[in-house]
């Protein structure tokens, strides 16, 4: 075959779905896949109807929500082949980022004597296992995505995927845990985002390659 | 890109020589043959191709495709068993240059046609050699146009993974 008649042949062929298109897809699913975990599996903590008025509370959702839309936001630029981490990677700095101000806060206010009861909380074990599960859905329909993708690193590509999945399990997982203070929040959700993020290095590393 | 055939074969085949001046001077840098090079336009086509989704439009093509090729060029070479680095600037600055030598043909492209499924072949064959459009190429099989469609973007994902296995067997 000469390289014209390969040209003649692509040029038949059908127009395929944008990436930016097939991400979003990817994102919805995911969400609604981990909703349905939630709402079957764990649910709303006992007293949410009270909680919803405590800042404390509220301000998780600040911190969770920030990081998997910058995530997904950056996996929309490392998915493509001229992307680099580099372009939008500082993004990601806005969860911490908003997180750290929060624990300084609730150092100043808190008695020094209450800091390591809310450091480790009530309900860490819950945490380390609750979000990576709820994480596998989002990550599963996000490395598909990728997939249609063409990441110039793969592993990176899946990181990031990684990250941006463990932002939408810990949005659910912040509805059900009681812990609220951002001492607890930044000592055992980095940990269980963390360990999504290495799976999603480790998966994206096998199985992104083009 | 965004659905209009003719624009897009224009464009394909005004990368084609550009995509084959860096091969070649790839293929030079590392030893490879001659004969390697179309194999190489053809199968950093075929990529650009499958992943033309990715495209952000909003963005010059320029770097896209300079990225795809480098990817391109450095796993297949890769694959032949010899450690090379491509800087991006060279495949930028080579994309910028025309190359204008006539094409060669192409080694085994024939075998690799050879490998796809019949369905596939037959659909690859009445749009290639006879020039036919996938309305035509339907009626003559008695395919629907969807059909059609679907085992042509099949057959061109199945030509991406035998050009890699058939880098990977040199």
């Amino acid at each position: 075959m000469k390289t014209d008649d390969l040209i003649e042949l692509l040029a038949k062929d059908s127009v395929p779905r944008r990436f930016r298109s097939v991400l979003a897809w990817a994102v919805a699913s995911g969400i609604i896949i981990a909703a349905i975990v939630f709402s079957v599996a764990i649910g709303f903590r006992p007293d949410i109807s009270e909680a919803v008025k405590s800042g404390r509370f509220l301000f998780k959702f600040v911190v969770t929500v920030s990081l998997a839309v910058t995530a997904i936001w950056v996996t929309l630029s490392v998915g493509r082949p001229d992307g680099r981490l580099a372009h939008r990677g500082l993004a990601l700095a806005t969860a911490p980022a908003l997180l750290a101000c929060a624990a300084v806060l609730e150092l100043l206010v808190l008695p020094e004597s209450q800091w390591t009861n809310h450091l480790v909380g009530h309900n860490s074990r819950l945490c380390l296992t609750l979000i990576p599960l709820l994480s596998i859905g989002p990550l599963a329909c996000l490395i598909v995505a990728l997939r249609a993708g063409a990441p110039s690193s793969p592993g990176v590509a899946g990181a990031v995927a990684g990250l941006a999945a463990s932002g939408i399990a810990a949005t659910f997982y912040a509805a059900n845990c009681t812990d609220d203070s951002a001492l607890f929040v930044m000592t055992w959700y980095p940990m269980a985002i963390l360990i999504v993020t290495t799976a999603g290095y480790l998966v994206g590393r096998k199985v992104l390659k083009w | 890109m965004a659905g209009d055939a003719g624009a897009y074969r224009q464009l394909l085949a005004s990368l084609a020589p550009r995509i084959r001046a860096v091969a070649r001077s790839r293929c030079r840098s590392v030893g490879a043959p001659e004969s390697d090079v179309e194999d190489l336009v053809q199968e950093v086509l075929l990529t650009i191709h499958l992943k033309r989704g990715t495209w952000d439009q909003s963005r010059p093509i320029g770097p896209w495709v300079a990225a795809i090729t480098r990817n391109r060029l450095i796993d297949v070479l890769r694959r032949r068993g010899r450690h090379i680095v491509v800087p991006i600037e060279d495949v930028m600055n080579s994309l910028q240059a025309e190359d204008r030598t006539p094409e060669l043909t192409t080694r085994d492209i024939e075998s690799l046609l050879g490998r796809l499924k019949p369905q596939q072949k037959e659909i690859v064959r009445s749009i290639c050699l006879n020039g036919g459009s996938i309305r035509e190429t339907a009626i003559r099989l008695q395919m629907t146009e969807g059909a059609v469609r679907v085992t042509l973007h099949r057959a061109l994902k199945a030509l991406a993974i035998f050009y890699r296995n058939s880098a990977r067997e040199d």
